[in-house]
């Protein structure tokens, strides 16, 4: 459906700019950008300059600045000081309006659109072609149609945007806001969500947008796609400028250690399986587990001290695989034996009551919840386990809220803050911490890495070897492989939602992995 | 297709609605008539015009509980400004609109600056308009203004005893002029819009503010103009009137196919909502022996059986969209 796209229109009014006024002009010049909450200092300072033309990435931690940084100078969030200056000229927007009308336009990574609105009125929405005040609904649909067509897409736009994947939904996104004229486009982790040749797409795009000279801030956490696509870094490390170059400038390893501001060695180390424990006994076992439609039927032992990794493709069975373990989704074949005795399961209490835990690969829809603090988000699942007949005292939960801030580096340290206003990793190590709460025998980690970055990433990495040493039983759904093969006693890979092939010991390798989420027959290797 | 599926609701509303008429029809032989037809427009032209408004703003994602309690409001205020204070009524209309109007927008503006839940904002304006027009008088007053005899005297003779009277032309007026500004303005986008993500919008860089404003602006004003076609069709103004109709506009709404939950939903189907509504009440005065109770109960029972329907056409086209989402090419 998305094939590789053609260059685009350029858009209307806007005039390349020549590649000697690169050096000597930029277009987006921001001073001084600071921004705190509460107390607490998310900007600091920061400079950043982006020259027509150019595809800047913009890095950092968790929590190092980057979406404060986007949100001030889109005016959708209101700075505490600073100015900034496009062509030349000073600006102030007040609102994300204000921004679209100066010429910055944003894209994030949650696509942010109306999924209720027909694709048209998504691309034209608030400048809908009209005629004596009434939408002209026919000339607006066609406009869409070639609009898309420029990016490679073909659709019926008068469909409502929901019925498509979030693939195209972003590519829409990236096209509203192309063809609003911006001369700055951010795009906020855009690739999330996105398979490769997805990836690819939207770079081909962005080349395309770039010869044009649009000047583009491109926040992402994959590295690759930093040295495939950009011409400079600027690097953000808690609410600071850490530093910024030219990308043949700046090696990855210079990279990592600005972001990191430490070296990053013990985590991309190769496990030694040699150091792994003895797996111990069985925790559960499931015997032709599977539902019709949904997954296959497979075989899955999970020991204690163990580590099962799940892999394959987006969409090839691994969280469904997950879902049916935990009850979340009830299964139509197969058996279950938990510590040695025939369960059946038909509800996540019932997987709960049994000692297992499950953090999900949706963190905001299906794990956090926003509005409730650090601690209320920690004590969630201990407080489900017990009953609403035997609250947690609040001393217990404030114990149990600073032991697990304190053990996770949660940042900031603070539990009475409501969780949605904490970054993407530190959201992700107080789910972790919900389920540690409950003491479970089996944790189920559903991309326990994804949409965070590096640093965070080592950090969930360790504690995942941590609570294996300590007899945790683990199923650990993930994409990145590489990280994958570092934890993983065991690798089942999956493909058309199935089970596969099954790596135990030395054979887990990513090498391995990948021929096996690769070896598909002819006629599913295009649907792959 | 696809676009045609968001039909299906106000398809089978106005299926219920020609299924309804047809069974008072084999009834009641009389029924099948242009005059009950007409008659229908005019008893519900009121309900009608609040109900229009009413689907703008659920369809934003929001509820206006207080649009009775402005309909009770404006046919008091009417009659004291033309009988007491003897302001002519044209005046005192375009007055009242405008009173109505501000109150809609300042309602509007605290729901949105405040961020306060329109239920409970419009909740606190429906006790202060109602508290007003008990304050302004609690008697029923009539009006003898000679524009009143004149209006109601005035209507568009069809034949057979058949009359479009004003109040029901109004009606028309409004309900075509609601469906010309939902479905074919740029503010009418807006509004699915907001109903759809009301973060996102705003991240499009659509004027949230502004749009939540005229969102209840319009939908005061258009009570007002409800308690204009009410006090007509009354002939007085009483504070007491208009009670409970911001729930059968909601009904209505619901009925013909919004989603209480913003963002699907039309115009067209919260009118047949109002008109399945007036078939009830029609049949049970050609009844004569039911109670009048009896429409509060099958509009009850409707309700229900369009939300259950709602609901399985809603898990249907989830059911059908995930399907191939797994599969991606």
């Amino acid at each position: 459906m998305l094939p590789t796209a053609p260059l685009p229109p350029p858009a209307a009014g806007h005039k390349p700019q020549q590649d000697a006024s690169q050096q000597d002009a930029p277009l987006l010049q921001v001073t001084g950008f600071s921004k705190s909450f509460a107390g607490f200092v998310a900007l600091d300072g920061v400079d950043f300059t982006l020259h027509p033309g150019e595809i800047h990435a913009l890095l950092g931690e968790n929590g190092a600045g980057k979406s404060t940084l986007i949100k001030t100078m889109t005016g959708v969030v209101a700075r505490d000081a600073g100015t900034m200056r496009l062509a030349g000229a000073a600006i102030a927007p007040r609102s994300a309006e204000e921004a679209v009308k100066a010429g910055i336009a944003t894209v994030y990574q949650e696509v942010n659109l109306a999924p209720n609105l027909s694709v048209a009125q998504n691309l034209y929405l608030g400048r809908q072609p009209t005629r004596f005040g009434l939408v002209r609904e026919g000339e607006m649909r066609r406009r869409a149609s070639a609009l898309l067509a420029g990016f490679g897409l073909s659709i019926d736009v008068g469909a409502p945007l929901e019925t498509y994947s979030v693939a195209i939904q972003h590519i829409v996104a990236i096209a509203r806001a192309v063809d609003q004229s911006a001369r700055v486009l951010i795009l906020d982790e855009p690739t999330a969500s996105l398979d490769a040749q997805e990836v690819e797409v939207l770079f081909a795009v962005m080349r395309q947008l770039k010869a044009r000279g649009i000047g583009i801030v491109f926040v992402t956490h994959f590295l690759d796609q930093v040295y495939a696509v950009c011409d400079r870094i600027t690097v953000l490390r808690n609410g600071r400028l850490a530093g910024s170059a030219p990308i043949a400038q700046m090696p990855r390893l210079d990279l990592v250690r600005l972001m990191l501001g430490r070296e990053l060695s013990e985590a991309t180390a190769r496990r030694s399986h040699a150091a792994a424990g003895p797996a111990g006994a069985d925790v559960a076992v499931f015997t032709g587990l599977g539902k019709a439609g949904y997954v296959a039927p497979f075989d899955l032992t999970l020991r204690a001290g163990h580590v099962v990794g799940l892999a394959g493709l987006l969409g090839s069975g691994r969280t469904e695989t997950v879902r049916l373990v935990f009850g979340a989704e009830p299964a139509d074949a197969g058996t279950a034996e938990v510590a040695g005795r025939r369960v059946t399961l038909t509800c996540p209490r019932e997987a709960m009551a049994l000692g297992f835990g499950y953090c999900p690969e949706e963190r905001k829809t299906e794990g956090i919840v926003a509005d409730l603090t650090v601690r209320e988000n920690i004590v969630l699942a201990l407080q489900a386990k017990r009953g609403a007949l035997a609250p947690l005292p609040r001393r217990e939960q404030d114990a149990i809220a600073a032991r697990f801030i304190r053990l996770l580096d949660i940042r900031p340290p603070d539990p009475e803050r409501p969780i949605g206003l904490l970054s993407g990793g530190n959201q992700q190590k107080a789910l972790l911490a919900r389920w540690l709460a409950t003491e479970p025998r089996l944790l189920i980690l559903d991309e326990p890495t994804r949409g965070i970055d590096v640093g965070a990433h080592a950090e969930i990495i360790k504690l995942i070897r941590d609570l294996c040493r300590q007899g945790m039983a683990l199923l650990v759904v993930s994409s990145e492989l590489e990280e994958l093969v570092t934890y993983a006693d065991e690798v089942i890979v999956l493909r058309d939602r199935a089970h596969v092939v099954r790596l135990t010991g030395d054979a887990v390798e990513v090498s391995a992995i990948l021929a096996a989420i690769a070896d598909a027959p002819a006629g599913a290797a295009a649907a792959a | 297709m696809r676009s045609l599926a968001r039909l299906t609701p106000v398809l089978a509303t106005t299926a219920v609605f020609l299924a309804g008429f047809v069974l008072c029809s084999l009834a009641y032989p009389n029924f099948a008539s242009l005059r009950v037809v007409m008659n229908l427009l005019t008893d519900n032209a009121f309900l009608g015009i609040v109900a229009v408004g009413m689907t703008f703003v659920i369809i934003s994602g929001g509820i206006d509980l207080s649009v009775g309690s402005v309909i009770g409001f404006t046919t008091v205020f009417l009659a004291l400004a033309i009988e007491r204070w003897g302001v002519p009524p044209l005046i005192a209309f375009v007055l009242v609109l405008v009173l109505c109007a501000g109150f809609g927008a300042a309602m509007g503006a605290i729901i949105q600056y405040a961020e306060l839940p329109p239920f409970i904002v419009t909740l606190a304006g429906m006790f202060l308009a109602r508290g007003v027009s008990f304050l302004l008088s609690t008697e029923s007053l009539p009006i003898t203004a000679d524009l009143y005899t004149h209006l109601s005297d005035h209507a568009l003779r069809l034949g057979g005893g058949a009359r479009l009277t004003v109040p029901a032309i109004v009606m028309l007026a409004v309900v075509i002029g609601g469906m010309v500004l939902l479905h074919l303005t740029r503010f009418g986008a807006n509004v699915y819009a907001l109903g759809g993500s009301r973060a996102a919008t705003g991240l499009m860089g659509i004027n949230v503010a502004r749009s939540t404003v005229l969102i209840y602006t319009l939908s005061s004003a258009l009570a007002g103009l409800s308690g204009i076609v009410f006090s007509l069709y009354t002939s007085s103004g009483y504070s007491l009137s208009a009670v409970g109709v911001e729930l059968d506009a909601i009904a209505a709404v619901v009925i013909g196919g919004t989603l209480l939950s913003g963002g699907y939903g039309f115009v067209f189907g919260s009118f047949i909502g109002v008109l399945i509504q007036g078939l009830i009440q029609t049949y049970i005065s050609f009844d004569g022996t039911l109670s009048s109770w009896w429409a509060k109960i099958a509009t009850g029972l409707l309700l229900f059986a369009f939300i259950a329907f709602q609901q399985l056409t809603l898990h249907l086209a989830r059911r059908s969209r995930r399907a191939p989402a797994g599969v991606r090419p």
